[in-house]
C-alpha cells in the first residue's frame, strides 16, 4: 500500500500543468460504400465475406463446407439447439470444430466486428474454435472506430473484442500464416 | 557488456544478413506508409493522439486514481508496484496466495504469458524461474526466442533477425518437427499445436496492457494470433502488467489509438483482436499490476516526459538507418531502437549513455511517431544531459574537446585542413585503416586540392 501512496504523490509533483482534450468530433468523417468497404478490407486481412438472404443458406454452406462429422456450436437456436457448452468448463471447447455467432456491428475502413461475451457464449470460445462465422446485418456496418464507439457508449459488459479476421501471425521472416493460436478461419455472412 | 557500437561492428561482419535485415525492415516501414496514405485524416489522428496523450500526462495522478476505483468496481484487484523487483514479488505472491502459500510445485505446471515488454524489462521470467516456476511465452516469435535463450530484438516481431531455416532447425530440436523443414505454415502449424497444449494446461495467464480506460475501469490487449485471449479466458488467474502511462482518459479515445496502432506497427488496419477486458469471468480473479519502475521520474524531466506517449508500436525502428543496420540486440535494452534509447537512460544513464549516440538524427523517427513523440530532438537533449553529468565515452568526449578547439580557432582550423589534405593526398593508407572509424564500411573522399578559404581568397575579387 505504501507504494501506491509513493507513486502517485511522485507523479502528482512531477506531472505538468493541465493541458486540455482535444475534439473528437472532427474526425470519422471519411465517406464509404459500407458492403463494399467492409468486405474489401476482411478478404484483404484473410476473411471471407458472403452475401445472404436467410438461414437457409448458411445451414447450406455450412453442410457443404464443412465436414458432417465436426463439431459445431452456436449461440443462435437455428444452427444448434444445445446450449450446454455456454456454461461447461470453457476447457471442454477445445474439440470445438465450428462456432456459428451474431455479431453486435461491424466496422467498414478495417474489418473489426464488435462481440460481447454475450454473443460469444464463452469468452475463449471465438479463439479456440478451428473456424468462425460471424453473421452481421448489413445495416449494421459502421464507417470507422469513432462510429464504433459512438454506438457501444457506456453499454455494459464483462468482456468484449473486435475481432478482425482469422488469427494470424508474420513472425517468421514476414511470411504471412493463417491460423496462429485462434480460428484458422472467419467467414461473415451478411444478412 | 558491449556498447551499441561494438554489438553493432559484429552485426555488421555478416554484410548479407546486415542488408537482409535492413530490407525486411523497411518493407514494414512501406506497408506502414501505405496504409497510412488511405486514412485522409492521418495527420489529424496522430494531433488528436498526441493531444490526447499530453492530457494524460497532465492529468496522470486523477487517471489512475479513476482508473483504480473502476476497475476495483468491476471486480479487479490492483497492485502497485514502484519498481521491477516489487513488480515480480506481487506476481509472485498473487500465485502463492491463490495455492495459500503452497504452490504444488509437482502438479503446477505454471504460467502462459502473451507479450509485455514490461515483464521484459522486469527480468520477471528469470525471477518466476528461480521460483520454481515455469513461464512458457506464447506469441510465436517470443517463443522462438526463449527456445534460443535471447532476449526480443524488436517490440513488435521479436524475431525478426532470425532466418526461417534457423527456426526450422530450433524447432527440430525442441519441438521434434522434421530435419529441413523450413516452411512458415508447417513451422507455425507445429507452434500452435505446442502451445495449444500450453494454454489448455496452465492455470495462470499474463498478459500486458495496450490501453487503460480510466473511464471504465477496463484494459485493452491487441494481438493478431490471438494467444492473449486463448492465456486468458481458460486460466484461472488472469494477471496484466502495465506501466502506468498506458492510461487513457476516455473509451471513446480507443477509436483513435486503435485507428493509429496496427497501421502504424504492421500496415494493418487493426489487428485481429482488440480485446476489451472489464470484469473477470466467473469464478476467475483478475489482477492488474500498475508499475512505476522511473516513470515518475521521466515525468519530472520537461525534456524527456514525452516518451511517455509511447505506444510501442515500433514505426520508429523500422524505418531507423541506424536500427535496421544494427539490430536490436545491439541495444542491450527491453525496448531498442530510438525509443528505446530515449527511455534506456532514465532507467540507467550510466549502462545506457551509449544509445542516444546511435542515432544519425535524421527525424524519421519523429515523422511517423502516431503520437508525434520529438524522439531525435530527445536522442540530442539526451547528448547533452549524459556529456554534462560526465557519462559520454571518454574517446568521445575527448575528440569533441579537440574538434572544439579547432573549430573555434581559425588558425588551428586552417592549418588542420592543409595537414589533412596533404596527409590524404600523399600517405593515404594514414587515414584508409581500420584504426580510423570513419573508414569502416566506407572509402574515404578524394581530398580537394584547396580548401574553401583558399579558393574565396582567390575567386572573390572576380
Amino acid at each position: 500500500m505504501s507504494s501506491r501512496n509513493e507513486i502517485l504523490s511522485k507523479i502528482k509533483q512531477n506531472q505538468p500543468d493541465l493541458l486540455p482534450l482535444p475534439d473528437l468530433s472532427v474526425l470519422g468523417t471519411e465517406q464509404y460504400d459500407l458492403v463494399q468497404k467492409f468486405t474489401e478490407i476482411l478478404e484483404g486481412i484473410g476473411g471471407k465475406v458472403l452475401q445472404v438472404s436467410n438461414f437457409e443458406e448458411i445451414k447450406k454452406y455450412i453442410i457443404s463446407n464443412y465436414p458432417i462429422n465436426a463439431r459445431v456450436i452456436s449461440t443462435l437456436p437455428e444452427f444448434s439447439e444445445n446450449k450446454d457448452w455456454q456454461i461447461a468448463d470453457p476447457h471442454k471447447l477445445k474439440d470445438a470444430d465450428f462456432l456459428i455467432i451474431k455479431g453486435q456491428f461491424a466496422v467498414a475502413e478495417n474489418g473489426a466486428i464488435w462481440l460481447t461475451e454475450l454473443e460469444m457464449g464463452q469468452r475463449v470460445a471465438p479463439f479456440i474454435t478451428q473456424y468462425l462465422a460471424i453473421i452481421i446485418e448489413k445495416s449494421a456496418i459502421l464507417p470507422t472506430m469513432h462510429q464504433a464507439y459512438e454506438q457501444i457508449g457506456m453499454s455494459d459488459y464483462g468482456f468484449g473484442v473486435f475481432l478482425a479476421g482469422p488469427s494470424k501471425t508474420a513472425d517468421i521472416e514476414q511470411s504471412l500464416v493463417l491460423g496462429a493460436h485462434g480460428a484458422r478461419g472467419l467467414v461473415v455472412f451478411l444478412v | 557488456m558491449k556498447t551499441h557500437s561494438e554489438a553493432a561492428e559484429i552485426f555488421n561482419k555478416d554484410f548479407d544478413r546486415t542488408t537482409w535485415h535492413d530490407e525486411t525492415l523497411y518493407f514494414v516501414r512501406q506497408k506502414r506508409d501505405k496504409a497510412a496514405f488511405q486514412i485522409k485524416d492521418w495527420e489529424l489522428l496522430r494531433e488528436t493522439a498526441s493531444s490526447i496523450k499530453n492530457n494524460v500526462l497532465s492529468n496522470m495522478h486523477d487517471y489512475l486514481l479513476q482508473f483504480e476505483e473502476n476497475a476495483i468496481k468491476n471486480g479487479i484487484k490492483i497492485h502497485w508496484a514502484a519498481d521491477a523487483k516489487e513488480h515480480n514479488e506481487i506476481v509472485y505472491g498473487i500465485i502463492s496466495e491463490y495455492y495459500k502459500g503452497e504452490i504444488p510445485v509437482d502438479t503446477f505446471k505454471g504460467m502462459v504469458k502473451s507479450k509485455s515488454m514490461l515483464t521484459e524489462e522486469c527480468h520477471m521470467n528469470e525471477f518466476l524461474a528461480e521460483k520454481g516456476i515455469e513461464v512458457i511465452d506464447t506469441d510465436l516469435g517470443e517463443r522462438i526466442v526463449q527456445l534460443a535463450e535471447e532476449p526480443p530484438s524488436h517490440i513488435v516481431m521479436p524475431c525478426i533477425h532470425w532466418k526461417k531455416e534457423e527456426i526450422g532447425e530450433l524447432f527440430h530440436k525442441h519441438l521434434g518437427t522434421e530435419k529441413g523443414n523450413k516452411d512458415p505454415q508447417y513451422l507455425t502449424e507445429a507452434a500452435r499445436q505446442h502451445l495449444r497444449d500450453k494454454f489448455l494446461t496452465r492455470p495462470i495467464a499474463l498478459t500486458g496492457v495496450n490501453f487503460a480506460v480510466a473511464e471504465t475501469g477496463e484494459f485493452v490487449v491487441c494481438t493478431n494470433e490471438g494467444n492473449a485471449d486463448m492465456g486468458a479466458h481458460l486460466a484461472d488467474i488472469h494477471i496484466a502488467s502495465m506501466g502506468f502511462e498506458k492510461i487513457i482518459p476516455q473509451k471513446k479515445h480507443l477509436g483513435v489509438f486503435l485507428r493509429l496502432l496496427a497501421r502504424s506497427a504492421t500496415g494493418q488496419p487493426i489487428t485481429t483482436y482488440s480485446s476489451h477486458f472489464k470484469k473477470p469471468r466467473e469464478g476467475q480473479q483478475m489482477h492488474i499490476v500498475i508499475v512505476d519502475n522511473g516513470r515518475s521520474t521521466q515525468l519530472g524531466r520537461e525534456d524527456f516526459r514525452n516518451s511517455l506517449k509511447c505506444i510501442r508500436c515500433a514505426a520508429c525502428f523500422n524505418t531507423c538507418p541506424v536500427y535496421r543496420r544494427s539490430g536490436g540486440h545491439s541495444y542491450h535494452n527491453a525496448v531498442a531502437g530510438p525509443i528505446g534509447s530515449i527511455l534506456a537512460p532514465n532507467l540507467d544513464m550510466r549502462a545506457n549513455a551509449d544509445l542516444p549516440f546511435a542515432s544519425t538524427l535524421c527525424g524519421s523517427c519523429s515523422n511517423v511517431c502516431p503520437v508525434k513523440i520529438d524522439i531525435h530532438q530527445q536522442l540530442y537533449k539526451w547528448r547533452q544531459v549524459l556529456v554534462q553529468e560526465g557519462y559520454a565515452p571518454a574517446s568521445k568526449t575527448l575528440a569533441m574537446k579537440g574538434m572544439s578547439t579547432v573549430l573555434s580557432n581559425p588558425g588551428i582550423f586552417k592549418f588542420s585542413g592543409k595537414v589533412g589534405r596533404m596527409l590524404m593526398d600523399k600517405l593515404p593508407f594514414l587515414v584508409n585503416n581500420n584504426m580510423n572509424p570513419w573508414y569502416k564500411q566506407r572509402e574515404m573522399p578524394e581530398p580537394p586540392e584547396e580548401s574553401f578559404r583558399d579558393w574565396y581568397k582567390k575567386n572573390r575579387k572576380k
